[in-house]
């Protein structure tokens, strides 16, 4: 490969507190890498692990889950489902042949734009790091 | 499909190349249109839209430009006005979630654009006709916090025939306005231009007070509230109290007066200040000796009217309320903190706000002002600006009065005593509202206020005569100064209320990092929250002055006139609904669901629409896949994924 390695990240973004603080990144001008693909949910409690699964099968290096701080959940405790839902995931993700950190769930509110700019640079970084995604290139048979 | 561009002037086109954009989108295989435009929001751009709508017989829309949360709604009401259902719209944000972000990687962004129309399309085609949903709204109003903003918004819409709820946590409202002498640029008299409005509210028959009171928990939504309100045990009956003060003649207890900013002391049964409303005592039972058992009880002795019962306990009040202000307010900044100023070691340090209730003439001096440590009247006072504001220790933000009040206060002095000495150091001085500029030119020239641009590094006492030595470095003239002055004050900020955290907890409503409540939009939704139905004002929701305060507190009322005026209220149809036939009668969903939507007859589950806030944790969880969310469905979703990794 001549090109370094771009990480591919596909990110669940709650509508109230995760897409929220991404648009406050954005009226703030706070810059991070274009690496990331949005899709937004009304809760992060809608993040289906196999919608993760999903993206990592199509390729995704990286997925991010963000939702409401623990107690701030506009739908009272959506949140906390998506905590264990995600924990059993990474469990599973081994089994995969995957290293577990690819997956990541941050809290960000509406208010912390700086935070989400923060987690999507680490991020990045830490999947750079990993390498591409071992399963991108034998999967699209399925 | 039609695909629409929006250069938004150049926030978008002055980073990435639309017109590659457009090319791009108009390449998709299900676009028949792809046209960019200046402003897609104006009334031309939505034209463009419109036209192409009717002539093209487009049935789906995808618009790239900024985040939904702005003008998701204006291009619904297009697709609703040419007799398409407003859901079949999709927004790819490229603006807040890409140029704004990725301005000095244009290359980048154009791929990112390109991935986000192509994934907001993926998510189009799959899109479903739905209606918004038409629901009820009644005409009560829950407002949190009793000072000049929470008045001001319950008078206004109590006078346009609303039922309000005003919560206040204290014995009375009033709030910190209660507290102020004089207020700048005027010279107005607080407590005169309060006390007014105090009475109005506690007097309008559409405003409902439930003082020393906090709210403990809020459920549902707009037009829908259930609020838990704990009232704590006043021990004196409102109604029956006539304000003779026999009984705090009688109370042998003395505690520091909040009120007086604990410059003097006030009994375990008291009033907060002479003009309170509701005007009654309260007993104070965290300094009463002791009610179980009755360790004393004179005041019960002697209260004639009987109003004093120690058999109360704290009650809980269910409201059901359709809106919801928050006024909650601010705390001063403690300075006790920041060791250079010692406060709370030397005597002669106060804060701005210890100074102002000793220059209130019902305040623990009458308003004389002196020295704490011998009660001796000053010759000379130093002014400290910018305590706690203006810091990267502290906080970062201006507080916008102290600038202003620290002016004024020292306008008084001088009025009050022709030969004081007063100095200000200050970093620099914020004089931005109306007559504020006059008011300070005015207090330098004919005040002969002194001025000196410079923080102050230290303070010192000398541990015989308590005067007090302050070092600074003019900054104008670029030389150290040295002072000795009677009294320091401390030009303390604003702070956010204790309760912020918890009041947050309860309504899900963001807080920004400066700890104040975050608005839905800083210009445009300035007190709306991101949550519908609430609203925050005054300076829960950051530092302002009164005139900006009463501003937003009657815009907020505004906000929620406008939702409560015509009964009706629309909502998104973002229920989740159940697939019958699918289900498999497993009842995962129905303890997941936070709302307690579900139910299950007869071995199917069954949503409650009414109930239902459309989260999706029950599709996500549902096995069978055989519950449906509403706009964000398993196919939506997946084909979004899809698409994202079509690269």
């Amino acid at each position: 490969m001549l090109e370094t390695f771009e990480p591919y990240i596909v990110g669940f973004l709650c509508n109230w507190c995760g897409y929220a603080g991404a648009d406050l990144a954005g009226t703030s001008r706070i810059q991070y890498p274009p690496n990331l693909r949005a899709i937004r949910l009304m809760c992060s409690g809608r993040v289906d692990p196999t919608f993760v699964l999903t993206a990592l099968k199509r390729g995704a290096d990286g997925v991010l889950i963000v939702g409401c701080h623990p107690g701030d959940c506009h739908y009272i405790n959506g949140n906390f489902r998506t905590e264990r839902r995600i924990a059993l995931l990474k469990k599973m993700l081994s089994d995969l042949g995957l290293d577990d950190k690819r997956v990541r769930l941050e809290w960000i509110s509406a208010g912390e734009g700086e935070k989400f700019a923060t987690v999507v640079k680490e991020f990045v970084e830490e999947i750079r790091a990993l390498g591409p995604n071992p399963l991108e290139g034998n999967t699209n048979e399925t | 499909m039609g695909v629409y561009i929006c250069h938004c002037g150049t926030n978008i086109a002055g980073i990435i190349d639309v017109e590659a954009l457009r090319a791009y989108a108009e390449s998709l295989p299900s676009v028949v249109v792809a046209k960019t435009y200046t402003y897609m929001c104006s009334e031309p751009g939505q034209q463009l839209i419109r036209k192409d709508i009717r002539e093209k017989k487009l049935n789906r829309i995808v618009a790239a430009a900024c985040t939904p949360s702005l003008h998701e709604p204006t291009f619904r009401k297009v697709l609703e006005e040419e007799g398409l259902s407003p859901y079949l719209f999709e927004m790819a944000n490229i603006r807040e979630q890409n140029t704004w972000v990725h301005m000095q990687t244009p290359r980048e962004a154009l791929e990112l654009a390109k991935d986000q129309v192509r994934i907001a399309l993926a998510r189009a085609e799959k899109l479903e006709e739905l209606h918004p949903k038409e629901v009820k709204i009644g005409r009560n109003a829950l407002i949190i916090g009793g000072g000049i903003a929470g008045i001001s918004a319950a008078l206004d819409l109590a006078n346009a025939g609303f039922n309000v709820y005003l919560i206040e946590k204290s014995p009375t409202i009033g709030g910190r306005m209660a507290q102020l002498d004089k207020t700048f640029p005027t010279m107005d008299c607080s407590s005169c231009i309060l006390t007014p409005k105090m009475v109005e509210a506690g007097r309008h028959p559409n405003i409902k007070l439930i003082t020393y009171a906090e709210v403990k928990d809020v459920q549902g939504y707009i037009g829908n509230f259930k609020v838990k309100v704990l009232k704590k045990p006043r021990y004196v009956d409102e109604k029956k109290c006539t304000g003779c003060d026999e009984c705090s003649k009688v109370c042998p207890v003395e505690v520091p007066d909040e009120f007086n900013a604990g410059l003097s002391w006030r009994k375990a049964i008291y009033i907060p200040f002479p003009q309170a409303v509701p005007p009654a005592y309260v007993l104070d039972d965290k300094n009463c000796l002791g009610l179980t058992p009755l360790a004393c009880a004179k005041c019960k002795e002697v209260c004639e009217p009987e109003a004093i019962s120690y058999d109360q306990y704290p009650t809980e009040i269910d409201l059901e309320v359709d809106t919801i202000i928050v006024a909650s307010g601010y705390e001063p900044y403690n300075p006790v903190v920041d060791e250079e100023y010692n406060y709370g070691v030397y005597q002669n340090v106060l804060t701005a706000l210890e100074m102002e209730r000793m220059l209130n003439a019902a305040g623990p001096t009458s308003g004389r002002v002196v020295r704490p440590s011998d009660l001796k009247e000053p010759n000379r006072i130093v002014y400290v600006q910018c305590v706690g504001s203006r810091n990267e220790r502290r906080n970062v933000y201006c507080s916008r009065i102290c600038c202003m009040y620290a002016a004024k206060q020292a306008r008084q002095l001088k009025e009050k005593h022709p030969d004081m000495e007063v100095y200000v150091f200050y970093i620099d001085v914020r004089a931005f509202g109306k007559g504020f500029e006059e008011f300070y030119e005015k207090t330098c020239r004919e005040y002969g206020v002194q001025f000196i641009r410079g923080r102050v590094a230290e303070i010192h006492d000398d541990p015989e005569t308590k005067n007090l030595t302050v070092k600074a470095e003019d900054t104008l003239l670029g030389r150290p100064v040295e002072l000795e002055a009677d009294i320091v004050v401390l030009s303390v900020g604003i702070t956010p209320s204790q309760d912020t955290k918890a009041i947050q907890n309860v309504l899900k409503i963001p807080v920004g990092t400066d700890g104040f409540f975050l608005e839905a939009h800083p210009k445009l939704r300035p007190v709306d929250t991101t949550v519908d139905g609430i609203f925050v004002c005054g300076t829960s929701a950051g530092p302002k002055d009164i005139p900006d305060t009463v501003s937003q507190a009657r815009a907020a009322a505004s906000g929620a006139t406008a939702l409560m005026a015509t009964g009706k209220y629309v909502i998104q149809p973002y229920f989740a609904s159940v697939d019958e036939p699918l289900c498999g009668g497993c009842g995962i969903c129905v303890p997941l669901c936070p709302f307690n939507a579900i139910t299950l007859e007869e071995k199917v589950a069954k949503i409650n629409e009414a109930l239902c806030k459309g989260c999706g944790v029950c599709v996500a969880a549902c096995p069978a896949t055989a519950i449906k969310a509403n706009h964000f469905t398993d196919e939506q979703i997946l084909s979004q994924i899809e698409s994202a990794l079509l690269r």
